[in-house]
């Protein structure tokens, strides 16, 4: 499913004096299966635009599209809902059912679907979140952090959206449970060819698994492309407050001491590949 | 709902600079009770004219949007219109005017309801530019100031003010969370808008459950965050910013002095 975001603007509190402009002239393209990050500053706009994406938010003005159908003039949003799911920030939050069970079932059977369906999806969701089927009828307020986490993810999951958005799902988590929820999203993009929509702030992880990045600047588009592209503009990146991957700051450096590297290396795997070749060319030499 | 949430307006600051918003809170939660009683001292419609003025005079200089005024009186729109129904149908004698089935309508009751209604209005608008001209913070910073002499009967008036500097701190953080939550919900397929009001009702749960955790959450997290802190209620503790009263307060208190004066002398008006 693609999504076409035109010109859409969003003010907050508008006509009161605690008016405040959240988006200004936002555009950009999503196309088909693909995994997009979008990164940017507290405050720049990054939650509020994903808000607009399956009409929880309107925009103050222009449109966005998702797969052929202008949700910015559709009333009934049910539609939408179901193939857009959005997991919110700290998303263990919006828990409140007794059994993990019907928690992750919320959704599905909000859609209406068969008791069979339900217990499907249900099973399937916490197979592909790690979680196991064992612990499904305990309380989600007896879990760990990332647990919940997972449960919470599963929820939004098990409703199979064909595109799936997912604002800082590893904020306040450990490196571990960090790694298994980035792994799990890269295999459920990679399984199931949901459209997916990662929000970080952290450059590294996007680096390792997008293939385009949206930058945001004060409610601003500032930067778009494929992450080689996105970060070799180290200098605006810092002025907006963000910066590039540790490595490829690494190789920078490098490159600046005379060492013939790429300069759009991006990961720790590659970086050490481009490395071991040099200095094996040296050797030779 | 959603629009319900943005709607409050009552106990919401206006920040500004203004003549008003830089007297002493005591000063104005004083005046403001006096406002009130000199309201209920008005026994002809003459009164409310010099109320009028004053409050004209008072938004004025505030400088805070009329529309805000307006809308803080939306709430209270029910009792109004209650008050008003009341008073036209039940108050005997005067001239006859009209009927609406067994209910007469009489001159004196819709002298009556005009009269109630009004004092009403002046009431909430009276007491609305207090709060939207006084910080939270000020606002129980002068009444635990004007409490204070009651300690010496037993009257925690320092925990009575951190009771509502918190419970008014947290409004705003709780409707934030009510939205977040809302919004999560809403995008796993929940429905708070359509049915009736039992499956309303139960459409809640998803919303409330997490909220009244959350809220409980943070009031755990807050005591942890006071004591580590050392708090220990308001036990020799200093301010930053004393409460003082300035010329600006002489000249309020002045100005609402005179009103009450003049109120006091409209009661004997033969009119």
């Amino acid at each position: 499913m693609s999504i076409q975001v035109e010109n859409i603007s969003f003010v907050y509190n508008e006509g009161t004096p605690f008016e405040s402009v959240a988006l200004k002239d936002v555009s950009f393209t999503i196309d088909d299966n693909e995994f997009v990050g979008i990164i940017g500053h507290t405050g720049s706009g990054k939650s509020t635009l994903i808000q607009h994406l399956n009409g929880l938010l309107k925009p103050t003005s222009g449109r966005i599209i998702v797969n052929g159908i202008d949700i910015t003039t559709k009333k009934d949003l049910k539609d939408i809902r179901k193939e857009v799911g959005i997991v919110f920030q700290y998303p263990e939050h919006q828990l409140f059912e007794e059994t993990i069970y019907k928690d992750i079932a919320f959704g599905p059977s909000n859609l209406g679907l068969s008791d069979d369906e339900i217990e499907k999806r249900v099973y399937d969701a916490m197979r592909i979140v790690g979680l196991d089927i064992k612990i499904k009828d305990m309380s989600p307020f007896e879990l760990s952090g990332g647990e919940r986490r997972r449960v919470a993810i599963a929820g939004v999951l098990s409703m199979m959206p064909k595109i799936l958005i997912l604002d800082e799902p590893t904020a306040g988590l450990d490196p571990k449970g960090r790694d298994e929820i980035l792994h799990q999203i890269k295999q459920i993009h990679q399984m199931y060819n949901m459209t997916t929509i990662l929000v970080s702030h952290s450059m590294e992880d996007i680096a390792k698994l997008v293939n385009k990045i949206i930058v945001m600047h004060e409610g601003k588009v500032s930067l778009i492309g494929a992450p080689k592209e996105v970060f070799k503009h180290v200098e605006e990146l810092e002025k907006i407050g963000l910066g590039v991957p540790q490595i490829t700051y690494l190789v920078r450096e490098l490159r600046k001491n005379g060492i013939d590297l790429p300069d759009d290396v991006l990961t720790v795997d590659e970086a050490k590949k481009y490395i071991l070749e040099y200095l094996r060319g040296v050797d030779n030499a | 709902m959603l629009i319900m949430l943005k709607n409050i307006t009552i106990g919401q600051y206006i920040p500004g600079n203004t003549f008003i918003h830089r007297l002493d809170p005591r000063v104005k939660i004083i005046l403001s009770i006096i406002f009130i009683i000199s309201l209920f001292i008005i026994t002809k419609f003459s009164g409310y004219i010099f109320i009028l003025l004053f409050l004209l005079l008072s938004v004025f200089v505030s400088k805070i949007p009329l529309s805000y005024i307006f809308k803080g009186l939306k709430p209270i729109l029910v009792i109004l219109i209650l008050t008003v129904g009341l008073n036209v149908f039940f108050t005997p004698g005067g001239t006859y005017l009209a009927s609406i089935g067994p209910l007469k309508i009489t001159s004196n009751g819709v002298r009556l309801a005009l009269f109630m209604g009004l004092r009403l209005i002046f009431l909430i608008v009276g007491t609305s530019l207090l709060t939207l001209t006084t910080s939270p913070i000020a606002l129980t910073d002068g009444i635990e100031n004007l409490l204070t002499p009651f300690k010496s009967i037993g009257l925690p008036a320092h925990e009575l003010a951190m009771m509502m500097t918190i419970a008014l701190r947290f409004i705003p953080t709780l409707l934030e969370e009510t939205d977040k939550i809302m919004k999560a919900q809403m995008a796993r397929g929940a429905d708070f808008e359509s049915g009736n009001l039992v499956k309303r009702a139960k459409n809640l749960i998803p919303l409330l459950v997490p909220l009244f955790i959350s809220a409980f959450r943070r009031a755990d997290e807050l005591a942890v965050a006071m004591e580590a802190r050392c708090y220990r209620g308001g036990f020799n503790r200093t301010k930053l910013k004393q409460l003082k009263v300035s010329n600006r307060d002489y000249i309020a208190i002045l100005f609402t002095a005179i009103l009450v004066g003049i109120i006091i002398w409209n009661r004997f008006w033969p009119w």
